[in-house]
């Protein structure tokens, strides 16, 4: 088929069809739930030895030797292939098998071992080979006790839709209480009889009927596969079963841009949250707002090792710690720089500009310093990671957080600024400065909280960003425009207002992004701000009355 | 001693006093020596700030180190190596300003430096008119030869195509997804990729080109366009140009909606050990980076390097990667040549070079060709979850870099000649120099 390859590889010329021998793997497996055929000696350890040989055929060939053997070693074996624990010794062709909880066994005998030989490595995989142990383990855990990895199971024969594994099915869909493993094995059976050349019409109408209903991009992807060899009834109900599913995922993905846009609106609000106070509510042009976030980010850094030196059993709540240490990291730095610099340069925002502009490049290079110019590892938590399925939407734990999160900090804000003592004075002074002062209110003290403030937020954005984006002495600069962009759009001096402004532009990016690409609708929505800040020069929610003279 | 002490200091230019105040080079020894004997002047163009620094700030270090190697066997022709480092902060312009500084004012012989194209390609001019020598070591788009310019880093037909051809041959892939950030490297590299797949019959159908600003952070409706495209019933991979910091947000969106190596492979071509080692690499497991060197590989000639490396930059989990490899060959390259021809003289060492030839990394021997690229081996590496890479496909023997691709029509039938034609463009249809390029 395709010509010889000109390049050697190892593991190239192994027995070509896989699927031949997932057959195989999977009908041995009923074999042995069926009937529990005694151990075989001989080929068996063989069999094994061959996973000491350091080359990716002869393991292909190992897994399928074993898997097939029906020894109880098999699943071990296989298992600890797939986790990284199967380890072989090159000198005597030896195989090590370590189990989850650290005890080791002679892979070919099952005899314990006291210690790995000092040779022994583990048994090397690559992709095809870890597709083929996935089968392997598949084709056994279809009748495991647990119903999530039946599940999986059902799932994993649904996509390879194996006529081997028929007969399984069949007996495990009988016996199957749960409803959804009962369902997926449901479909996991429509899917196999549709490719199943010897299944008649009624049954695949039926099958079609039932993939219809699962209705999402996998089903589609089997039915498009399906080609133009089925009998005319088939292929009428096929072609008929996938416009259904592709106007439904259509509308599908209406939902989900919207969702992306909230997400992107959430990250954008979170950037900019800071700088709506340091430059919507004091009115500095803070070009230094991207470092105090990436500040925030190191400091969660700095936690994360912490916890991982010291108190390993904490990590889940790393984040939790970064979020009070980073506000107080940034805070003070922004009091530090309102005091040394900004107080200074009041009234003179070309000055401001070029001053915080140069204090962002400091900052950027005494980070490089102290931390090295290459990113910085921040892990996610463990409910940080992963998604779920919400109809036929992928939703990621880490966006859905950030999202939650955000709206927090601006709800937490606004109640601050409504409700404290502290709030009042930053709107007193903001407002009118000299009637503040005459008022008894410390206004350079509240200048320098109110900075303070902003930058902490900055911070706390640090935080949430190091979950999704590098952790580099760049990351700031990545979002001051953006952050800017935000406010402006959304009228300076306005919290609601950059709410709005954010949400309106992630989810206006997130619908040109699909038809324009990404490049160009980031181009897209900068020229429609332009045009928009030409008819409404102070943003979407233009401050009223004598507030806007101060 | 002390006058002379003090004079030593007032003569030293100010660019060597930054370089020796940065504690960088020889330390005191230059101060010694300086007055001592002459010396030969190596210059070092990478960034130390700004975006790039990220990943040139190593290839200073690696510069450095191999001029301290060099000096502890005696240096060349008798003389010490003595480094002169600049900083041309990321900023394309100041790159060539710093080139005509390093060239004119501190007289260096040879400059080893840049990282992006458009970095080399602002530099261009200035090394053709100062006439001086320029080693290139990081993977480009080709479609360039020039005389002053010796490209150690891989062509396209030294890391792309090979890299295509295993996913075709080994992981039966149909449809191909390629992704890079805009600028003219991946622009080229998919250009050829494109004209590439079309030649071995892939449909324009199922090819999707996707391109995104640099330091994009938002993956989320591309990884989810990705996942459908993968869903069209073939075996679907994305060829990865996207460039250092976009990578982070990509992998983990990727890992985030579940995708898998074993469902949807990537293969990257500026994902090294560098790139990684900023990443939790646990969901990247089995994803794919073609490379011409891996820190990995068991050598005897690497092992030897990343044990002095490490003791010299003193952290002992402090990485190796391509490029670096690619200076090592350079550097080497470079010092036989002008020990062959007892002179620093550019027009001799340029003469030199092609046909010198250089240990690599990975126990083999690359070769400069007359066209200023080399030969080199190629990898196709899975990420391991300790952020290595484990090889799982070479190539037999050594590939000839192409200067320009012969999967694009306006330059198949160029080639690039310095011995033979002194031409880097000669037409071998028309036997005239000249053409595309320049």
């Amino acid at each position: 088929m395709s010509p010889p390859s000109t390049y050697s590889c190892r593991g190239c010329n192994v027995p070509a069809n896989f699927f031949d021998r997932l057959r195989a793997i999977v009908l041995s497996f009923f074999l042995i739930a069926a009937f529990a055929v005694p151990a075989l000696a001989g080929p068996f350890e063989d069999a094994v030895a061959k996973f000491a040989n350091d080359e990716f055929s002869d393991t292909d060939e190992a897994i399928g030797a074993v898997a097939t053997s029906g020894n109880p070693l098999a699943f071990p074996i296989i298992s600890a292939l797939q986790d990284g624990r199967l380890s072989a010794d090159p000198e005597s062709k030896k195989v090590f098998v370590t189990g989850a909880d650290g005890k080791i066994i002679d892979a070919a005998t099952g005899a314990a071992v006291a210690s790995l030989p000092a040779g022994a490595v583990a048994v090397r995989l690559n992709n095809r080979l870890r597709r083929t142990v996935e089968a392997a383990l598949g084709g056994l855990t279809l009748l495991s006790p647990d119903p999530a990895k039946r599940l999986t199971a059902a799932q994993s024969v649904f996509k390879s839709h194996e006529e081997a594994a028929l007969p399984v099915i069949d007996g495990a869909l009988a016996k199957e209480t749960n409803k959804a493993v009962k369902a997926a094995f449901a479909e996991a059976r429509a899917a196999i009889l549709l490719y199943k050349s010897d299944a008649s019409d009624a049954e695949k109408l039926e099958s079609i009927a039932i993939i219809k209903a699962r209705g999402d991009q996998e089903a589609l992807a089997l039915l498009t596969g399906l080609g133009s060899d089925a009998s005319p009834p088939v292929a009428q109900a096929a072609a008929g079963a996938i416009s259904a599913i592709q106007s439904n995922l259509a509308m599908w993905s209406m939902v989900q841009n919207a969702w992306y846009g909230l997400s992107l609106g959430s990250v954008l609000l979170l950037a900019a949250i800071g700088l709506a106070i340091t430059f919507g509510v004091m009115g500095v042009i803070n070009m230094a707002h991207g470092e105090m976030v990436m500040l925030g980010a190191y400091t969660t850094f700095v936690v994360q090792e912490v916890i991982r030196t010291s108190y390993p059993g904490l990590f889940d709540y790393s984040l939790l710690i970064a979020v009070p240490s980073a506000f107080l990291v940034a805070g003070a730095i922004g009091v530090l720089i309102e005091r040394s610099i900004i107080r200074f340069l009041y009234g003179r925002p070309l000055e401001t500009l070029l001053a915080t502009w140069g204090l962002s490049l400091v900052l950027q290079q005494a980070v490089r310093t102290a931390f090295g110019p290459t990113n910085r590892e921040v892990g996610n938590p463990s409910w940080m990671s992963g998604a779920f399925e919400l109809g036929q939407i992928t939703i990621t734990y880490n966006r859905l957080w950030i999202l939650c999160f955000t709206l927090a900090v601006f709800a937490i804000l606004l109640a601050m600024l409504r409700y404290t003592a502290l709030g009042l004075e930053m709107r007193a002074v903001t407002q009118n400065r000299r009637m503040a002062a005459s008022m008894g209110i410390a206004t350079s003290r509240v200048d320098a909280l109110t900075f303070g403030l902003g930058s902490g937020i900055a911070g706390i954005a640090g935080v949430a960003l190091s979950q999704i984006d590098n952790v580099s002495p760049n990351l700031g600069q990545s979002y001051i425009i953006d952050s800017f962009m935000v406010v402006v759009f959304g009228g300076v001096g306005n919290l609601w207002g950059t709410l709005v402004g954010a949400f309106t532009l992630g989810i206006a990016n997130k619908f040109l992004e699909p038809v324009a690409g990404a490049v160009l609708g980031k181009i897209a929505i900068l020229v429609l701000i332009i045009l928009f800040i030409q008819k409404r020069p102070r943003g979407l929610f233009a401050l009223k009355g004598r507030a806007i003279e101060a | 001693m002390l006058t002379q002490l003090t004079h030593d200091i007032a003569t030293l230019s100010r660019r060597r006093w930054l370089a020796a105040t940065a504690g960088l080079v020889l330390g005191l020894a230059a101060f010694g020596s300086a007055q001592a004997q002459e010396t030969i002047k190596v210059g070092v163009l990478h960034s130390l700030s700004g975006t790039m620094a990220i990943s040139e700030t190593t290839l200073k270090d690696t510069v450095l180190f191999l001029i301290d190697e060099q000096n502890k066997k005696g240096g060349i022709l008798g003389k010490k190596l003595e480094a002169v480092v600049v900083d041309p902060a990321s900023n394309w312009p100041l790159f060539a300003e710093k080139a005509r500084e390093l060239i004119t004012k501190d007289k260096v012989s040879v400059v080893f430096g840049c990282w992006t194209s458009v970095s080399r390609k602002s530099v261009l001019p200035v090394f053709k008119e100062l006439n001086s020598i320029l080693f290139y070591p990081v993977q480009y788009e080709g479609e360039e030869s020039e005389r002053n310019v010796f490209y150690t880093g891989a062509a396209p037909n030294q890391q792309a195509i090979p890299a295509v051809d295993y996913l075709m041959k080994d992981e039966k892939v149909k449809r191909w997804v390629l992704a890079g950030t805009d600028y003219v490297y991946p622009r080229t590299t998919n250009k050829i990729l494109e004209a590439y797949l079309k030649s071995k019959g892939v449909k324009q159908e199922d090819i999707m080109i996707n391109y995104t600003p640099f330091g994009h952070s938002d993956w989320q409706t591309i990884v989810a366009d990705i996942k459908k495209f993968g869903s069209a019933g073939k075996k679907t991979a994305v060829v990865s140009t996207i460039n250092g910091d976009a990578n982070v947000p990509f992998y983990k969106e990727l890992g985030n909606q579940g995708i898998k190596a074993t469902d949807i492979p990537v293969v990257a071509f500026s994902v090294g050990e560098e790139e990684l080692a900023g990443i939790d690499t646990k969901p990247l497991l089995g994803h794919l980076a073609a490379w011409n060197y891996f820190q990995s590989i068991k050598d005897p000639a690497n092992e030897k390097f990343i044990k002095a490396w490490q003791a010299y930059t003193k952290n002992p989990k402090r990485v190796t990667n391509d490029p670096m490899e690619a200076h090592v060959i350079g550097f080497e390259m470079w010092v036989k040549a002008v020990e062959k021809v007892k002179s620093t003289d550019p027009d001799k060492v340029i003469d030199a070079l092609p046909g010198i030839e250089a240990k690599n990394l990975t126990g083999g021997t690359s070769k400069m060709l007359p066209n200023h690229h080399i030969t080199k081996p190629v990898f196709i590496g899975e990420i391991k979850a300790n952020g290595q890479f484990d090889v799982v496909w070479k190539t037999p023997g050594l590939v000839a870099g192409d200067a320009w691709s012969k999967e694009l029509d306006g330059s198949k039938d160029l080639i690039g000649d310095w011995v033979g034609k002194k031409c880097g463009n000669y037409n071998t249809k028309t036997n005239k120099c000249g053409g595309q390029g320049s």
